[in-house]
């Protein structure tokens, strides 16, 4: 896991690139909605929508997600999740706002444009993993290619690729109904990266799965996302999901996008208190890294040396063997600064 | 009912008792004084809709011209550009290639041998079911050729093949234009749903007139008769493709095209297969009809030996359409069935090269050996002198009781019963049929059940619409009273679920026709005969929503009954039969629609009502007054079904869940 973390530490993020950026994207529901969309930004609000008697099911959502960054967005049912991702996709028109890709707004898109820009760039992983029934497992894995055209031998040969990476070599010829349901979603996976996508949207996709199959689906994610880093929309209800796989999280409430931050920052400054009790389960260890407790670089004195994005729970073995304050390294190997001892067990045994 | 219907609740229930109970009863007391005109609507009040229609297609058949073309040319080249793949196959299947005629008779290649033909089709059972329906397909071919049937079998096989290609082609076109277009759908529902109430022998007529008699007036006829369900399937099938797998196709940038060919329609395939199914088992129940109007093949074979009152060689040859309906129908229930549980890949390249196999050696050897491609006459076998002898000792010996049977029915509960709804004055009817229809369903149905019922009043049919009705409800009440216990009952006997799962499946498979055979045997021509048949077609559906009702029932729901100290007959009563009134309320629906559509074929028998109407006017030759009595017929159908549905509507809303 902490490979994976080697990207995310939140300043990191802000100087990636931006890759995809949301403004003010609203998607209302009712009659009326139209004329809602056409109001000006400052009248757009929850009083305004109320009076309208109208269902605000995104409000109001504005992010920036840096190139390379895993982005979470998590709420419980009917908090708007799946809707906001549809509108970054645009499989569902949003009522207002604008969606960069690169800097162009993808709602202002023609369709032919889109459909290039979905063929091309766009990868998606549903829930209930929404393969083809009379279709193999290659048939499924490349179905994107034949669609956009590939010759058949050359689309097959990337699919059997992508069959192989998930795991699923020797089951190309089987049958969805012939896999299990973890299975299933290893040929979802496949599919949504035939095409080698940069933006790879995953919708809840493994809230179907039962718990063991959805860990190893997950170690799946992050090694596919540590040889081929792209630009990832994951959509969860799963805190624990969105803590192991997030460099950051959005949490959504009623539609609007409470807070966003890394996990360590959603744990440590909760917004509001629906966050507060959200993440009130989660262990400070979990999500606190070491750069956070580091202190300045002392000298002298240090009995082990520990990684400075590592969070604290995985340091716990050097914690529990070191007599006294522990050398904090960089990537580079080279000392950055020093963590006390106690500072930090005090933070392992909180909420523990 | 009532209790579990209406459950009072302030100003509401107020207006629904006042609804429920004093006005029908005020609505009663009137009737004792209305006279004149509300009473009996008189001559000039009615409106000649009947000439009109006739007139307007007489003139469209053969007057009208479209663009300069005639329509009459018109529907004259496309029953010959119809006929021509019937006669290729039936060249093919039947009478083989033949040139000349008279001494210039030739052969120049013969007909596929029955022999090839079964086995390949036996192969075929082999491989997508197994032992079981290979050994039936076997006997039904057996049973065809020993009993002489074989040639009218594959003429009436050559037209049902192109019937449901046809069908198939038409229905998945407009199922797809339904399924994009809101405004279509609603249009061709409200098409469909007249279609499938109107009787068939109302449009019989019409496509004499437009397409003269022959096999291809059959085939249009046919086709029109067996779209609607696959227009219907369709659309269900295609709303079954889940949105996911939609937002799929648009995720990887699927044209309208692709996503319809390589997503949509794949998808739905299990669910489009059961439409194929519905087609093929329309198209038989057609076979009979069909001949009327020139179809050839096994269903003119019982048509001509009715009109002989031969009853052996008719059930001989109902049973040779039987044998086909059984095979068509579970083959093409095998194939959705296997498509839907996703076994694939059963049939081999290796199969398909034994099968062609399998149909050109017999053929080749029939060339020397003519008993390949026909069976000799006089090898044939017949029953029909001993179901003749049978029907002749029944009635020698049984006259007297199976007589008394019927008088004291036809005397002591049917006769009064149509003389005190003919007796009723219309205007009496209409409003409360009405009321039931506020009761029910609100105004909305109210409104249009009056319409209905108003067209039947002003176009003059309102007491032969009053004879069906009385058949109707006689019919289907014992038809109820059967079936549902009868299909309770069973339900609670899980070993019993599957034989009577597949009498049902078979008694479905029968053309209506044959209900008539046995009945007519025993009781003559007449209306307790009619009675007899439509009873024991309608009874199907009812024993099977009696058990599906029962089946939905939630186990958990038994189970808080039990443990909260229900006796077996508490828990029916408060458990089961609330949960499951929806959809005995539904099976009541579809038992009133299989008795009147079974009630025009009935009219055979000589029934005085909107089929006898309907069947006279075919006779006849009126275009007109068949038409519109079949209108009138759709119009009972439709105020059944929307009081019916409505019902089922409120039950369901007061369970909280609608299984339909």
């Amino acid at each position: 896991m902490s490979e994976a973390h080697l990207i995310s530490p939140s300043k990191a993020v802000e100087a990636r690139p931006v890759a995809l950026e949301a403004k003010g994207v609203w998607k209302v529901f009712g009659h009326g909605a139209g004329a809602f969309g056409q109001l000006p930004a400052s009248a757009r609000t929850p009083e305004a929508l109320a009076s309208a008697k109208l269902v605000g099911a995104v409000q109001d959502a504005t992010f920036r997600i840096g190139r390379g960054e895993v982005f979470v967005i998590m709420g419980l049912s009917g908090s708007g999740k799946s809707t906001l991702l549809r509108c970054l996709t645009r499989l569902i028109e949003p009522t207002a706002g604008e969606v960069r890709y690169d800097g162009a707004d993808i709602l202002k898109l023609g369709d032919k444009p889109l459909v290039e820009l979905r063929r091309r760039r766009m990868g998606m992983v549903f829930q209930h993993f929404a393969l083809l029934p009379n279709r193999t497992v290659l048939g499924n894995v490349a179905f994107p290619l034949e669609v956009q055209g590939t010759p058949r031998a050359e689309a097959e040969a990337r699919a059997l690729e992508l069959i192989e990476t998930v795991g699923l070599k020797g089951r190309e010829g089987r049958f969805p109904a012939e896999l299990s349901g973890g299975q299933q979603q290893r040929v979802g996976i496949a599919r949504s990266l035939t095409t080698n996508p940069e933006f790879w949207f995953l919708d809840e996709p493994f809230s179907a799965l039962d718990p063991l199959i959805r860990a190893d689906l997950q170690a799946e994610v992050l090694r596919l996302q540590k040889t081929h880093t792209r630009t990832v929309v994951f959509v969860t209800h799963d805190l624990d999901e969105a803590i192991r796989i997030a460099d950051r999280i959005a949490i959504m409430e009623g539609g609007r996008i409470v807070q966003i931050g890394t996990p360590e920052e959603l744990v440590t400054r909760p917004a509001t208190d629906y966050v507060r009790r959200f993440v009130a389960k989660v262990s400070p260890a979990r999500v606190v890294r070491v750069s956070s407790l580091m202190g300045p670089f002392g000298g002298g004195g240090v009995t082990a040396a520990v990684k400075a994005d590592a969070t604290i729970s995985e340091i716990a073995p050097e914690l529990v063997t070191a007599t006294g304050p522990l050398a904090v390294v960089d990537p580079g190997g080279r000392q950055i600064g020093s963590l006390d001892r106690q500072r930090a067990l005090a933070t392992l045994a909180a909420g523990a | 009912m009532a209790d579990i219907l209406a459950r009072p609740d302030g100003v509401a229930a107020w207006r629904r008792n006042w609804a429920h109970a004093v006005l029908p009863l005020a609505i009663l007391a009137a009737t004792l004084f209305i006279q004149g005109p509300l009473a009996h609507l008189p001559d000039w009040a009615v409106v000649p809709l009947a000439d009109w229609v006739g007139g307007g297609l007489n003139w469209f058949a053969r007057e009208a011209t479209i663009g300069g073309v005639k329509v009459a040319d018109i529907t004259r080249a496309l029953a010959t550009a119809a006929e021509m793949p019937i006669d290729w196959l039936k060249v093919l299947l039947a009478e083989g290639w033949v040139t000349g005629a008279g001494f210039n008779k030739m052969h120049i290649a013969p007909p596929l041998s029955w022999l090839g033909v079964i086995l390949a089709t036996s192969l075929l059972a082999l491989r997508l079911s197994g032992r079981g329906l290979a050994l039936l397909t076997l006997l039904a071919g057996a049973y065809l050729v020993f009993f002489g049937l074989w040639l009218s079998a594959m003429t009436t096989l050559a037209s049902v093949v192109l019937c449901v290609i046809t069908a198939l082609a038409l229905g998945l076109a407009m199922g797809i234009w339904a399924y994009r277009s809101p405004g279509a759908e609603a249009v061709l529902r409200a098409v469909m749903n007249i279609m499938q109430t109107v009787p068939v022998f109302s449009y019989l007529l019409p496509t004499l007139l437009l397409f003269g008699y022959g096999p291809s007036a059959a085939l249009f006829a046919t086709v029109v008769y067996a779209l609607p369900p696959m227009v219907h399937a369709t659309v269900l099938a295609l709303r079954s493709v889940p949105a996911e797998t939609l937002e799929l196709a648009r995720m990887t940038g699927c044209s309208r095209a692709q996503t319809l060919l390589k997503v949509e329609l794949p998808v739905a395939t299990p669910r489009l297969a059961i439409g194929l199914n519905q087609v093929v088992m329309m198209t038989l129940n057609m076979v009979i009809i069909a001949s009327m109007i020139g179809a050839g093949g096994l269903g003119y074979d019982v048509l001509r030996a009715l009109r002989r009152l031969d009853f052996g060689a008719g059930f001989e040859a109902g049973m040779g359409i039987v044998a086909l309906a059984v095979v068509l129908d579970r083959l093409t229930q095998v194939a959705a069935h296997n498509q839907s549980t996703g076994r694939r890949g059963l049939w081999k390249r290796r199969d398909t090269a034994i099968a062609v196999l399998l149909l050109l050696v017999p053929t080749a050897a029939s060339l020397a050996v003519p008993a390949f491609a026909t069976w000799p006459d006089g090898w044939t076998l017949t029953t029909a002198p001993f179901w003749n002898g049978a029907v002749s000792f029944i009635n020698q010996n049984f006259y007297g009781p199976l007589e008394a049977i019927r008088t004291a029915t036809l005397l002591g509960v049917m006769n009064p019963f149509r003389d005190l709804l003919l007796a009723a004055p219309w205007s009496a009817v209409v409003l409360l049929v009405a009321l039931a229809g506020y009761a029910l369903g609100g105004l909305r149905t109210a409104f249009s059940v009056a319409l209905l019922m108003l067209f039947i009043v002003v176009t003059g049919y309102w007491e032969a619409a009053m004879s069906s009705v009385y058949l109707t409800v006689l019919s289907v009440a014992l038809a109820l009273a059967i079936g549902l216990p009868f299909g309770i009952w069973v339900s609670a006997h899980p070993r019993l679920h599957q034989p009577v799962q597949l009498v049902l499946d078979t008694l479905q498979t029968l053309p209506t026709l044959v209900y008539l055979l046995p009945a007519v045997m025993l009781f003559r021509n007449g209306d307790f005969s009619a009675l007899i048949a439509i009873v024991s077609y309608a009874i199907a559906p009812a024993v099977r929503y009696g058990m599906a009702g029962m089946a939905h029932v939630p186990s958990e729901r038994i189970e808080a009954g039990i443990m909260s100290g229900c006796t077996p007959w508490q828990t029916f009563r408060f458990v089961r039969l609330p949960s499951s009134l929806p959809t005995l309320i539904l099976g009541i629906n579809q038992t009133v629609m299989m008795a009147l559509s079974m009630l025009v074929i009935a009219a055979l028998v000589g029934t005085r009502e909107l089929g006898q109407e309907v069947y006279t006017s075919l006779a006849r030759g009126e275009t007109g007054p068949g038409i519109v009595a079949g209108l009138c017929v759709a119009c009972i159908a439709l105020v059944a079904d929307a009081l019916l549905k409505s019902g089922a509507a409120r039950a369901a809303r007061h369970e909280g869940a609608v299984h339909v």
